[in-house]
């Protein structure tokens, strides 16, 4: 298991390649990645906040929950905090798996479960000000699938 | 014990920790002192329902029990992702 939250940009090329090289027997990767978006159109800078010790407590809990619902080899998941601008790379979760449809299921359940349940929240600032982004009730609908 | 603030409630309280002395049974009767103190507090926590609590770094209920907790937090829902 592999949890980082950092405030650097990462290379998603070489996390995705290193994640698969470190696996064995496994005949499927699956990465996600999440990108800053300006949806407004006016964004300048999305500054993404977090709880230093919670943060990496929920990722690993979350982490731990999907080896225990699936069957992989690896999980990683990278999430950033500060200030990022439209375009970056905000995160990437990975999960390796011996057939297909775990390292799916549980990319998307890490997914679902990181939206509402890890310490972030993000702030954008733009032309007309700053603003919190304020949680959906979409992605806590989406916690009861699980 | 800490009180620690996220997001726009650490905005709206004006700093993003306070160290505080109480004998609070619950995270609720917590709340209840904090928001006799200073009306940024009244403001932060007005409305209950846009808040979510963490004790000890793990998710909990504004019902939760204090008795030897170290840390408390306070913050909007989050948008991780």
């Amino acid at each position: 298991m592999d949890i980082r939250v950092q405030e650097a940009p990462f290379d998603l090329g070489q996390e995705a390649n290193a994640f698969a090289a470190r696996q064995s027997g496994m005949g499927a990767v699956v990465t996600f990645t999440g990108i800053v978006r300006d949806v407004a159109e006016g964004l300048d800078v999305m500054e993404i906040e977090h709880y230093p010790g919670m943060t990496e407590r929920a990722l690993t809990k979350i982490a731990e929950e999907a080896h225990a619902r699936w069957s992989l080899g690896d999980v990683l998941i990278l999430h950033r905090f500060g200030r990022l601008r439209a375009d970056d790379l905000i995160m990437m979760v990975a999960t390796a798996s011996r057939h297909r449809a775990d390292a799916f299921q549980a990319a998307e359940f890490l997914m679902d479960y990181l939206k509402s349940r890890a310490p972030f929240w993000k702030k954008e600032h733009g032309r007309d000000g700053a603003d919190w982004v304020a949680a959906r009730d979409e992605d806590e609908a989406a916690l009861g699938r699980w | 014990m800490d009180v620690l603030y996220f997001a726009w409630v650490r905005e709206r309280i004006g700093t993003p920790k306070d160290k505080v002395d109480t004998q609070a049974a619950t995270v609720r009767d917590l709340v209840e002192e904090l928001r006799a103190r200073e009306e940024r507090y009244e403001a932060a926590f007005a409305d209950l329902s846009a808040l979510r609590v963490a004790v000890d770094q793990e998710l909990a209920d504004f019902d939760a029990p204090l008795a030897g907790v170290r840390e408390v937090a306070f913050f909007p829902p989050m948008t991780g992702g």
